[in-house]
């Protein structure tokens, strides 16, 4: 530290951190893309192992054998949801009751903010039907969840089978000790987050719900199954929860070795694993792979049932089984015997799994390291005191008013441009109505069109901002309202990337470069384009049109524009209906915080 | 030959002493035991066919002994009553005792109210004769000597779990002490029970396990079932009806439920071999009463189960304010046996329906995340037109901070003072919440209890072995005088005299039940004593603390600033300047 006591030394290292500040920021930038990438490639990464010792084998001998039985379960299951036009929820609590289980139901309605034409649904009413199997001489401390959605049309008859067939087997075992709810959810993830709200008895979004009548304590882990075929050639296992929230890696694994055990197939992303990890083509699969499950975490959406149990700290996974033109067929009861091994061992679970998945914060951290370089070149340039003017007298004063017009001039693009985020995020459902009486456009059309109208209109922003000012911008000014913005940049995207990695990651890996070039002095035209293109909404769009071509869709760009619409309003719904806080977070801070770039590059 | 004769008649001599020294060793052997007075033993198992399809067994040992241990008395000799029981008694000065092992829930919605309540894991409750001086120093004796008595982890009970309630625990036996100073309760809801508690329990028997009922408890059988709970309570009884002197009764009691679901295969019958892998062939010879009983009360003409050997004997009793009937097996009796010398009764099931218990309860959390949470507790009065009080006891370990101004009781959606609230605020590791409360049940309604708390952070090694699995709190204990289902009946004239029914007769309209909620495992905030994790953490802190400094010193403007000059200088430069010259 006494090198840096020494101002001469000190001042020698300042100069050489300003003069090497351009090439610090480009090797960090590419060696945290390069270490990105190195995630993928198999012989850095870690294997695949068991942190807990009591999933450790998959010494369990499975002896499911109703798998049939299950199937003729789900065709009547199938018949009675003709019958009835929704849930049978009749029937389900007789065959419940029939199989030895303590039968609920839970009713529940939840009006949206405006309709999902994706799902096509506005008023939404519906019952969950649970039945708990009470392990014996356990104290209903601790519980297991098994459920299948009851979706409308054809799909998923045989999970709700199989979900029968095994709780009619589970409840003839005498080893369990943990109780077992098997829950049949009306409306998918509504009905879930009804159930799950109901559960713990909070209220986070609003919706009506009947209270539970029975519960079996904590709950430690669920799984979610989805079946829709007699036979299947693969299982896909979907990990991404809402908020990018992931189960632990210890229930994957699980799922693996017990898949391997078997003999099923078994898929990550909907793509097979490969073993040929060191030829370009295996590379790139695992690459594809990867970035699959970045763009998915970073969406913040469920991307199954189990996705809203990540909340309550509850170590959830959906499993679906996939029909494809494979020669190799697995049938029902394999799947039964799988299900049946998996709670086996999460059954012998004694604490819940405790492994965090931290690995990645170094790649954020080498980012991130580039913004708080450049907040320490600006801090250097500013803290160089200006070149001392001749008459001393107004020296003073004229400091003093620079420092207000300082804070004046910081001040006023940060309101002004957060005010257009507040914006941003409650005009769209506000004004739906309005826009639909006045334009041609359904609710939906009304509240997307809105937002990306709202965000086009914040582009004006600079050129208004400036007549609220009292004077002209100066060079210091700029200097500070980037320094400014840096900073909170680097403070932004590291407390998303604590939450989801994957969203901070894409979001810095799009806005740290700009954070880096902008200033008032490169070339305006060609940099507003790079600004323009490098934004949260277009990185948005890129980002669809990427995930459709990793999933092997490639899509026009008609269909992808479509596409990029419904997953405006899908983020919207996916806000007010499970808390999701992708939408809020761009909406009121990543959004405001690009603006401050914005409003550096059109500084005057 | 003479000699011969001598030697014979010292024989005699001898042999005669002997005789008599024996016949007054046992004489006074006998007034000694007169002395400590006489005792007895009776043995009964219930059998109640459960409207869920389940089957429920309740055994039940009494000794009673017309002994005083009180005041110090010294007792040395023990017949029928279990010695190590009895020196405990007398050694910590014990009034009453009631501890039970409890392995699963009682499930009052399918199963209705048990003989004996317990809740899950193990319950401690223990009067002192008011001649203790240090409660709490005996009682912590006491945990651990009965930790020995039962292998049990007892010794888990400090001052941390222990509570001293004010209502809700009154002694069962005689005595007018009901000053709750030298009452203390415990539980610990995680104590597991298996064989190990079983055995010494057992052995506590006259009998042990060779003659009588206890030869069924088998414990293969016994922890293959939904429900398993032993309990042991002693209490002072009176003798006689004037009540002059007291006897001392130790009751211990096993209830076990068996599903009928798991072991039967889908065929709805039982018989004692399938319960117990046993058949009875005797009474224990030591036991004054022998029997069996078994309820047939929802089933007077047999429509809904069937049993066999069919008996004649059949005996009424009003339990938990129900009038149920019973078949009376009397084990003592020789014609019981029949002609194969051994009894295997035999039920077989036809029909099923479910149940509404008048009170039942249930618990759980509230809330998610790792700060804060709010304990629920449900109370539900299924009573169609009567209301009735209930005493509330809940006792929280001191991690889980209760805001006790966010205690909250509706019913009906309406707010519902309690009475009577009894709050003692916890002590950070020294002493639980307890929180009693009398509140009033409306008929025919759901009251909910609500209060919220904050996890407390614990000190890293206060942690157990498996701190993910969570933290359990204990029971909470809902004890009252419930309406009885006789008194509730409104046909109950058809089958009484008229001028037996027109005031509700006293010992039937209200019948004492006490209901335990499930326990709770919570969630602390828990740090990750993983490796990995560890070791990030450290680096961040040494990353930080350096990256810290260096910013630091990067980031301030260092100044020369020149130290003032001593006043003699200053005089000095005053000096030269006024003459002119450059100051030093």
């Amino acid at each position: 530290m006494g090198l840096l006591s020494d101002p001469n030394r000190r001042r020698a290292l300042i100069s050489l951190l300003t003069r090497l500040n351009s090439p610090i920021c480009v090797v960090c930038y590419m060696a945290g893309v390069a270490w990105f990438m190195g995630l993928a490639f198999e012989p850095f990464t870690l294997r695949t192992y068991m942190s807990e010792n009591a999933m450790g084998s998959t010494m369990v001998e499975e002896r499911f054998p109703a798998g049939e039985r299950a199937l003729t379960t789900g065709r009547e299951f199938s018949a009675h949801k003709k019958k009835a036009g929704g849930m049978p929820v009749d029937w389900l609590v007789k065959t419940m009751q029939a199989r030895g289980l303590e039968v609920f139901t839970q009713r529940f309605s939840r009006k949206l903010p405006f309709p999902d034409e994706n799902k096509e649904r506005y008023m939404v009413k519906g019952t969950n039907v649970y039945g708990i199997l009470r392990a014996p001489r356990a104290p209903r401390t601790e519980a297991l969840v098994l459920s299948a959605p009851c979706t409308p049309g054809d799909s998923n008859n045989q999970a709700v089978g199989l979900l029968l067939g095994l709780a009619q087997y589970f409840r003839n075992q005498i080893y369990w000790a943990k109780d077992i709810i098997f829950l049949v959810n009306e409306h998918d993830l509504i009905g879930m987050q009804a159930w799950l709200e109901g559960y713990h008895h909070t209220n986070t979004t609003g919706m009506d719900w009947s209270p539970l009548q029975g519960r079996g304590g904590s709950i430690q882990a669920a799984l979610s199954l989805e079946l829709s075929s007699d036979v299947i050639t693969s299982m896909d296992l979907v990990l991404e929860g809402l908020n990018g929230q992931l189960p632990n890696l210890d229930l994957a694994n699980l799922f693996y070795a017990f898949c391997q055990k078997i003999g099923v197939l078994c898929t990550i992303q909907g793509k097979l694993q490969r073993n040929d990890w060191d030829s370009v083509s295996g590379y790139s699969h695992s690459v594809q792979t990867m970035m699959l499950m970045v763009m998915k975490q970073a969406s913040g959406r469920p991307w199954g049932d189990h996705g809203l149990f990540l909340r309550y700290h509850i170590e959830a996974a959906s499993i679906k089984g996939i029909n494809s033109f494979r020669q190799y067929k697995t049938d029902v009861t394999t799947i039964g015997r799988l299900l049946e091994g998996m709670y086996r061992k999460l059954n012998n679970l004694l604490e819940p799994f405790g492994l965090l998945l931290t690995d990645y914060m170094l790649i954020l951290t080498l980012l991130l390291h580039l913004t708080v370089v450049q907040a320490l070149d600006l801090w250097v340039q500013l803290a160089t005191p200006p070149p001392r003017t001749e008459d001393g007298i107004t020296d003073k004063e004229q400091v003093r008013h620079t420092y207000y017009f300082r804070v004046l001039s910081v001040l006023t693009p940060l309101v002004i441009s957060h005010l257009t985020g507040v914006a941003l995020y409650t005009l769209p459902i506000q004004f739906q109505e309005m826009a639909v009486e006045q334009f041609p456009v359904s609710e939906t059309e009304a509240v997307v069109l809105t937002a990306i109208g709202v965000y086009t209109a914040g582009l004006a922003l600079p050129h208004n901002t400036h007549r609220l000012l009292s004077g002209e911008g100066t060079e210091q000014g700029w200097r500070v309202l980037k320094l400014v913005a840096v900073l909170y940049l680097a403070v932004l995207l590291g407390c998303t990337a604590l939450i989801n990695f994957s969203l901070g990651f894409i979001l810095a890996l799009t806005l740290v470069p700009v954070a880096a070039f902008v200033t008032p002095h490169v070339p305006k035209v060609l940099s507003a384009f790079i600004l323009v293109i490098l934004s949260p909404a277009c990185t948005l769009l890129f980002s669809v049109f990427f995930f459709q071509e990793l999933q092997e869709l490639p899509v026009s760009f008609q269909e992808g524009w479509l596409l990029y619409l419904s997953v405006i309003s899908q983020g919207i719904l996916d806000h007010f209906l499970y808390g999701s806080l992708v939408y809020p977070l761009i909406a009121l801070l990543v959004y405001p915080c690009w603006l401050l770039f914005w409003n550096i590059l059109f500084w005057k | 030959m003479a000699e011969q004769k001598f030697s014979l008649s010292v024989c005699v001599c001898v042999c005669v002493c002997v005789c008599v020294c024996m016949c007054v060793c046992v004489w006074a052997v006998r007034a000694m035991m007169c002395g400590c007075g006489r005792d007895d033993f009776q043995e009964e198992l219930v059998i109640r066919p459960l409207h869920s399809g389940d089957i429920y067994a309740s055994f039940q040992f009494r000794t009673v002994w017309e002994t005083d241990f009180m005041r110090g008395n010294k007792v040395s000799h023990y017949r029928l009553f279990p010695k190590s029981l009895g020196q405990v008694i007398s050694k910590f000065s014990v009034r009453e005792l009631h501890i039970s092992f409890t392995q699963g829930y009682w499930r009052t919605m399918q199963w209705g109210q048990p003989f004996q309540p317990s809740p899950p894991g193990a319950e401690l409750w223990v009067w002192f004769q008011d001649s203790v001086t240090d409660v709490d120093g005996t009682w912590k004796e006491l945990t651990n000597v009965l930790s020995g008595i039962f292998c049990a982890s007892l010794n888990f009970i400090d001052s941390t779990n222990t509570v001293q309630p004010s209502a809700s625990f009154k002694p069962l036996g005689i005595g007018n002490e009901t000053d709750h100073r030298f009452l203390r309760y415990a539980t610990l809801p995680r104590e597991i029970v298996c064989t190990e508690n079983l055995t010494p329990w057992k052995k506590l028997l006259p009998c042990g396990s060779k003659a009588g009922l206890a030869v069924l408890l088998k414990s293969e059988k016994l922890f293959h079932s939904s429900f398993h709970s032993q309990a042991v309570h002693i209490r002072p009884v009176c003798q006689d009806w004037q009540c002059k002197t007291t006897s001392w009764e130790l009751r211990q009691t096993l209830n076990v439920v068996f599903d009928l679901h798991n072991s039967a295969q889908g065929k709805r019958e039982w018989s004692l071999f399938k319960m117990f892998s046993r058949t009875l062939t005797e009474a224990c010879p030591l036991a004054s009463s022998s029997k069996i009983y078994i309820d047939i009360t929802d089933n007077p003409q047999g429509e809904q189960f069937e049993v066999s050997p069919a008996t004649p004997l059949l005996s009424q009793a009003v339990v938990l304010g129900d009038r149920r009937t019973f078949s009376v097996y009397d084990l003592t009796q020789q014609i019981t046996f029949g002609t194969v010398r051994s009894l295997n009764l035999l039920i077989r099931w036809k029909s099923s329906d479910m149940l509404r218990p008048l009170l039942h309860a249930e618990r759980y959390v509230a809330g998610y995340g790792l700060q804060t949470g709010e304990i629920h507790t449900l109370m539900y009065n299924n009573h169609p037109y009567r209301s009735f009080p209930v005493l509330l006891l809940d006792s929280v370990p001191w991690y889980l901070r209760l805001y006790i101004h966010t205690l909250t009781v509706t019913s009906k959606g309406k707010d519902n003072k309690p009475s009577y609230i009894h709050y003692q605020p916890s002590k950070d590791r020294l002493r639980p919440h307890l929180l009693e409360m009398l509140v009033q049940l409306p008929p025919n309604s759901v009251t909910e209890v609500t209060v919220q708390f904050e996890r407390a952070l614990l000190k890293w090694t206060e942690y157990t072995p498996d701190p993910n699995h969570g933290f359990y709190v204990g029971s909470s204990v809902i004890s009252s005088l419930v309406p009885s289902i006789v008194a509730m009946d409104t046909n109950s004239t058809r089958e009484r005299p008229l001028f037996s029914s027109f005031f509700p007769c006293k010992e039937e309209s209200s019948y004492f039940v006490r209901v335990y909620t499930e326990p709770l495992l919570v969630n602390l905030p828990t740090p990750d004593f993983s490796m990995p994790y560890n070791v990030i953490c450290l680096t961040c802190t040494v990353v930080a603390v350096g990256y810290g400094s260096l910013y630091n010193l990067l980031t301030r403007s260092f100044q020369i600033e020149e130290p003032s000059p001593g006043l003699a200088k200053r005089i000095a430069n005053i000096i030269r300047k006024m003459r002119g010259v450059p100051p030093l």
